[in-house]
């Protein structure tokens, strides 16, 4: 840079480099505090570990004799069952109620938010103390046509067990949070989409199935994701209809009867863990997976993986990813927590 | 069907047409008429109803008052002894299928690809043959300069190639009628040019077009007929050197003076 000022490469007018500037070798900047900080979170840390490893309550024994056992890795899959069931039915209720709060007609439109306000506006645990108690309530089913004598009479009983009643409960709650994560995707999409659709001489289904709603996943999928791993630790709560073989139920008739909770609670927590962290991972690929050909992925932290990020660079803003940021306005869905995984809790 | 249909019955035909938003009256009693094969600009400024009447054409919007047909049929309605009725929507989007639209913002589907955004509509909606589609799709991209764009999605086009993407899929679904909502407006100034010759060369193919736009040039050269639209009336038209070389209303060479 030295014969010239107007060069526009420096580099190379000199391809030996000798032209180059010296490589700037400052004294780092030292942060005193943030070491300290960092060391005492540490040995608190250690602290804590090697404080709980000889603890005599923990009981590590029986965790170490409980953990794989038979009851409880079976009752590991009855909370998954519980989760996967219930997030399904929730899935479709909740796309149904996000589709009919959208609807033109005031009474469609108002009874789905007739149930969003119920579901959303009680606590699940008494919502599941209901169900448990819906045989007692609706001894029987009747068949036939109102105020006279029913075709048909089932035991409420005989017709659904415990375990579907905690199906029922959990993703009964689950479609109300749901509805509004499905409404705030399909609000995300830029109107235009619809109507270059419907200028194509596309039906309604058709413009939904194969324009809005594939666009709407990009937005829907991660809190979704949120809400299964929410769910994965909401199932603890059926105890209440009551249902036991689950994984926190199992674990505690477990504890009663050898007389040591907290063994058993590590257990359990262990087992939670280890889904949650396999949801967690599972929703990275997802999220990765529907952001494709929008040449936008979600903002990423720093120093987290950065693959998706190149794909920025010399990308022309396209309708559909412009209205994105609009979304997270939406207080009621949750939206703007994307990026954490470990959600809300809504119990 | 164009073939046959080269008779006197014009392609559009508006009829004191009219409409408003609330109390907002956008059009006021708007007749024009658009044969077969003809180009008609619409030029005015921002909220003069062009675009509106764009839209009320394949019933984006629905029209309040007067009467709105495309090749002599009803836009929106059915005419049944002397009553209006709607028309379901499944026969409103068999009147939208003969009429092609582009939209400023391109509204390009970002999910699938400038050949799947093309193939959409013809399979799903003329239930055509996929690979018929995608052969017609790749001509069609060939036609607006962009055979090697197939498998982009439009995130990666520029706008400019968005736009001929966009054009492109209007076509696939083989249009009598295409109807243009200021195509160039969101483009960068260097890529006006590639959109405005694909258009041109759709004109001098017969394509029937209503073009909304702020491109004189384009106008003038193109244009058939031009129309200029002003607080939701029709304040002047016919050819485009006379409106745009001698208008003869005030408003008209106020606005002109701007653009020009």
């Amino acid at each position: 840079m030295s014969d010239s000022g107007r060069s526009a490469t420096p580099a190379s007018v000199s391809p030996d480099g000798a032209d180059q500037a010296e490589a700037i070798r400052a004294i780092r900047l030292r942060h005193p505090w943030r070491n300290v900080v960092a060391v005492i979170l540490v040995a608190m840390l250690a602290l804590f570990i090697v404080d709980a490893s000889q603890r005599e309550a923990y009981g590590w024994e029986n965790f170490g004799k409980f953990v794989f056992d038979r009851r409880i890795s079976q009752a590991a899959g009855y909370t998954l069952l519980l989760t996967v069931y219930s997030m399904i039915i929730a899935i479709i209720l909740g796309v149904t109620l996000a589709v009919m709060r959208l609807s033109d007609n005031p009474v469609v439109k108002g009874i789905a938010w007739l149930y969003l306000w119920v579901f959303r506006g009680t606590p699940v645990y008494v919502q599941l103390v209901f169900w448990g108690l819906f045989a007692t309530i609706y001894s029987t089913i009747d068949l036939g046509i109102p105020f006279t004598e029913p075709w048909l009479s089932i035991d409420t009983n005989d017709l659904i067990s415990v375990f579907w009643l905690a199906v029922v409960g959990l993703a009964l709650n689950e479609s109300a949070y749901m509805a509004e994560i499905v409404r705030a995707g399909i609000l995300s999409v830029d109107k235009g989409q619809d109507e270059a659709a419907t200028a194509l001489g596309m039906s309604w289904l058709q413009t939904m199935t194969r324009v809005v709603i594939p666009q709407a996943m990009r937005i829907i999928i991660p809190p979704t994701g949120n809400e299964v791993i929410s769910m994965l630790k909401t199932t603890s709560l059926v105890t209440a209809i009551p249902f036991s073989l689950e994984l926190y139920g199992r674990s505690r008739d477990i504890s009663v009867v050898i007389f040591d909770p907290i063994p058993l609670l590590l257990v359990a927590s262990a087992w939670y863990l280890l889904f949650t962290s396999i949801l967690m991972v599972g929703q990275y690929f997802l999220e990765k997976r529907f952001s494709r050909g929008v040449g936008q992925a979600r903002p990423e932290k720093p120093g987290t993986e950065t693959g998706a990020v190149t794909l920025k660079t010399g990308v022309v803003p396209t309708p559909g990813a412009a209205s994105d940021a609009g979304t997270a306005t939406d207080p009621a869905a949750g939206t703007g927590t994307t990026t954490d995984p470990t959600g809300k809790e809504h119990q | 069907m164009t073939n046959a249909a080269v008779s006197d019955v014009p392609m559009v035909h508006a009829d004191r047409v009219s409409k408003s938003f609330g109390s907002n009256e956008v059009l006021k009693s708007i007749s024009l008429t658009v044969t077969q094969g003809e180009v008609m600009c619409l030029v005015g400024p921002s909220g003069s109803g062009k675009s509106t009447f764009l839209r009320c054409i394949n019933h984006l919007e629905r029209v309040d008052a007067g009467r709105l047909s495309v090749d002599g049929v009803l836009v929106g309605y059915e005419e049944r002894g002397d009553k209006l009725y709607e028309l379901k929507p499944r026969e409103a989007a068999r009147q939208r299928r003969d009429i092609g639209m582009v939209f400023q913002r391109f509204n390009l589907f970002p999910h699938m690809t400038a050949l799947e955004n093309i193939i959409e509509a013809p399979i799903r909606v003329n239930k055509l043959k996929k690979d018929a589609a995608i052969a017609h799709g790749r001509e069609l991209l060939a036609r607006v300069g962009l055979a090697d764009k197939a498998d982009a999605y439009p995130a990666h086009l520029s706008g400019g190639q968005q736009q001929r993407v966009a054009i492109a899929r209007a076509l696939a679904m083989e249009p009598k009628l295409m109807l243009f909502d200021e195509p160039t407006s969101a483009l960068d100034p260097e890529l006006v040019g590639e959109v405005l010759d694909v258009m041109k060369g759709l004109a001098e193919s017969g394509m029937t077009m209503i073009v909304v736009t702020h491109e004189m040039g384009f106008a003038k050269e193109v244009a058939d007929q031009l129309v200029f639209m002003d607080g939701g009336v029709v304040v002047e038209s016919g050819d485009p050197d006379e409106v745009l070389g001698n208008p003869q209303h005030q408003r008209t060479r106020a606005f002109l003076s701007k653009v020009l």
